[in-house]
């Protein structure tokens, strides 16, 4: 593979991990706070036929961005009901909101535009165009890293730099601020919390927000970034991917970024099968490239790259004692 | 909060968590210009107002039955398997070898034969999660996510590349032998004279019957089943008492992989009669919410797929006379997961007042 190619292929990754990136690091929020959410991709579907739709009908993708955002949320919101206030199964709570948004974006997008589930082609300020890095051309003459910074690290959508920002606001958040600590208490041992005299279902509900936000911004950007328009079911299993990342990254914001980069890669190379045929010498049929992030997902659930050790009161609700 | 009355909670909880889900689904029908009683009007009429509807009903719910069984022995063991769709596919790949592999004389000798296969290769599907599950401590419900996608590539590879006739264009093994040919209500003698020749409902239903009797002996009747329900009940307490983690893990997701597996026989055997790509058609999930509004019982599970066969039947139905896009059996089915499987404290929330009034007159 030449350098050209790498360049290309790393460019893919970039943007093919930025959802994965947003639905792993809101899923951070979620689990870091005791609330199981496999319902991480229902969220994301709703949020990018809700930015598509919006967008179309606005022309303005911003106003999409929003109404992706808001339609996540309130996902999160039902799921925040279910398992904090109702103490419900967080797991089938998460399964049945990805049905509920598969039927439902699908329902919506048809009866609004009548194109089969999707939302009409974005075009213009409806989408999140390119953004050129400053110096991109003027660096591109330096031999090695000028040309991995304007082909791959320049020219990407909004998007993908909030979510590449999100990382280390993540990290600061959980591990430099009052409120990091208190929600990784809060999954760990939510009696201390409570003791200590703070509210376990506010810092749930918070932390369950926040995923809803990031769902958001990783569904519009599949919508309006990615894509130029919402198909249905266009996230193809990424928010289960994005957990397995989450699992792999052992519910750590830096190493959430290394893992759905590297899922991310994973897809680039199944988009590129003559590259990866000529790199190892005979054909690899595309259903096994299909295949290989579901199954380094297993074999990354597997624990066999490293012991994962979930937030211990995850999946349970919290009963006051009284 | 007070302890409704058994009947209550067996009975009315669900009632009232499908009414709460039909009336969310009514109210987007009326949100995308929709006329919610013109709705329920041709779902009545089309799934059930006829023999051929039916026939249609009794089809879905068949396949409904054994995925909805599979779910729920997994759940017995507190064990959550979201693989049955996975695992009905390759199912399918089961049934289609048998079917295949001989040139069967009569289908009576053909179905015991693709029962095997469908559940072996079924329970050979959820034995990789069960046993990471098991002994790696891998979490079971995205193992098992994930083993449907696996599946569905692989299904495709094989459809495409290895089972494919050779001058066939569609991704799809070859027609089954006409000696493994299912009959159908139309042709068994007593219901022919009801059900016209060109429903799909078939024989395979009596077997889901019987899989739901099976089932009920298995968890109540026998020590597997004690051992099962002990083991979902509370781990530690099991452990205490001798039962090994591994071993119920591992027989309880085979278990249901196997059922699930067996729903094959009906879709591709009993409908399809050769293998095609996604042949479950998303009966594997609908499993979930057949087991959860069924409370894991196998007679809770025999009603709620029909009732589901009836929403499916009708939703087609709706599908083919109205704008209503055939996916509002989506969203009805993730409703009924969610009021009856996450939010039923809230439902009894609701009925618990009632229930205190009455008492303390």
């Amino acid at each position: 593979m030449d350098y050209a190619t790498l360049l290309q292929i790393l460019d893919s990754t970039l943007r093919l991990g930025t959802p994965l990136l947003l639905a792993c690091l809101a899923g951070l929020y979620s689990e870091r706070s005791g609330i199981f959410d496999i319902g991480l991709e229902g969220k994301m579907l709703m949020a990018g036929m809700a930015s598509g739709a919006v967008a179309a009908l606005s022309g303005s993708v911003w106003a999409g961005l929003l109404a992706g955002i808001g339609a996540s949320m309130a996902l999160a919101l039902i799921h925040g009901l279910a398992s904090i206030t109702f103490r419900g199964n967080q797991l089938i709570s998460g399964v049945a909101l990805n049905f509920v948004a598969s039927g439902a974006t699908v329902l919506i997008a048809q009866s609004l535009f009548q194109q089969g589930g999707r939302t009409p082609s974005l075009t213009g300020a409806a989408r999140f165009n390119p953004i050129e890095l400053p110096f991109a051309e003027t660096l591109r003459a330096i031999p090695g890293l000028g040309p991995f910074y304007a082909e791959v690290l320049s020219g990407h959508s909004a998007l993908v730099y909030v979510a590449l920002a999100a990382v280390p606001g993540t990290w600061w958040l959980l591990y430099r601020t009052r409120f990091g600590l208190r929600l990784r208490a809060v999954g760990e041992n939510p009696e201390s919390v409570d003791t200590a005299g703070v509210s376990v279902l506010r810092l749930r509900y918070t932390a369950v927000l926040i995923t809803g936000v990031l769902c958001g911004l990783a569904g519009a950007y599949m919508a309006t970034g990615l894509q130029a328009g919402f198909g249905r079911e266009m996230t193809a299993g990424r928010g289960y991917i994005a957990l397995a990342a989450l699992i792999f990254a052992k519910w750590r914001p830096w190493s959430a970024l290394w893992a759905t980069m590297l899922f991310g890669f994973l897809q680039a190379l199944a988009l590129r099968p003559d590259v990866l045929e000529r790199t190892v010498g005979f054909p690899v049929p595309v259903s096994a490239l299909d295949a290989l992030p579901y199954i380094l997902t297993v074999i990354v659930l597997a624990g066999f790259v490293g012991r994962a050790i979930p937030p211990r009161a995850g999946g349970q609700p919290y009963v006051k004692e009284r | 909060m007070d302890k409704l009355p058994r009947w209550a909670d067996l009975v009315l909880v669900p009632l009232i968590s499908l009414a709460l889900a039909a009336a969310i689904s009514a109210l987007v029908i009326l949100a995308i210009g929709g006329d919610p009683v013109e709705a329920v009007t041709i779902m009545v009429n089309g799934a059930l107002g006829s023999p051929y509807g039916w026939g249609y009903t009794l089809y879905y719910a068949t396949s409904f039955i054994f995925t909805g069984l599979g779910v729920a022995v997994a759940y017995h063991a507190g064990q959550f398997n979201i693989g049955g769709e996975g695992q009905a596919q390759l199912g399918g790949l089961g049934v289609a070898l048998v079917c295949l592999a001989a040139p069967w004389p009569h289908w009576s000798l053909a179905l015991p034969a693709a029962i095997l296969g469908a559940g072996v290769f079924g329970a050979a599907w959820a034995a990789v999660p069960a046993w990471l599950a098991a002994k790696r401590g891998s979490h079971i419900v995205i193992t098992t996510i994930m083993f449907n996608y696996i599946a569905a590539a692989l299904i495709v590879y094989l459809l495409v590349e290895v089972l494919r006739p050779a001058g066939q264009m569609d991704p799809a093994t070859a027609r089954f032998p006409a000696g493994a040919s299912l009959p159908t209500f139309g042709e068994i003698p007593g219901l022919s004279a009801i059900f016209s020749k060109n429903v799909p409902a078939n024989v395979t239903f009596f077997v889901a019957v019987f899989a739901c009797w099976a089932v009920w002996l298995l968890l109540w009747r026998s020590r597997l089943g004690y051992e099962i329900r002990a083991f979902g009940k509370s781990e530690p307490a099991a452990r205490y008492a001798g039962i090994s983690p591994t071993k119920m893990i591992m027989v309880s997701m085979l278990i249901s992989g196997g059922l699930s597996g067996m729903m094959a026989i009906n879709n591709v055997m009993g409908e399809a009669e050769r293998l095609l790509q996604n042949s479950a058609e998303g009966a594997g999930f609908i499993g979930i919410a057949v087991a959860l509004m069924g409370r894991n019982h196998p007679v809770g599970i025999f009603l709620a797929a029909i009732l589901f066969g009836f929403l499916y039947q009708g939703g087609a139905e709706l599908g083919l006379w109205t704008t209503i896009p055939i996916e509002l059996r989506l969203l009805l089915q993730g409703l009924v997961i969610l009021f009856t499987g996450a939010l039923d404290t809230m439902v009894r929330m609701m009925l618990a007042p009632f229930f205190r009034v009455r008492r303390a007159a």
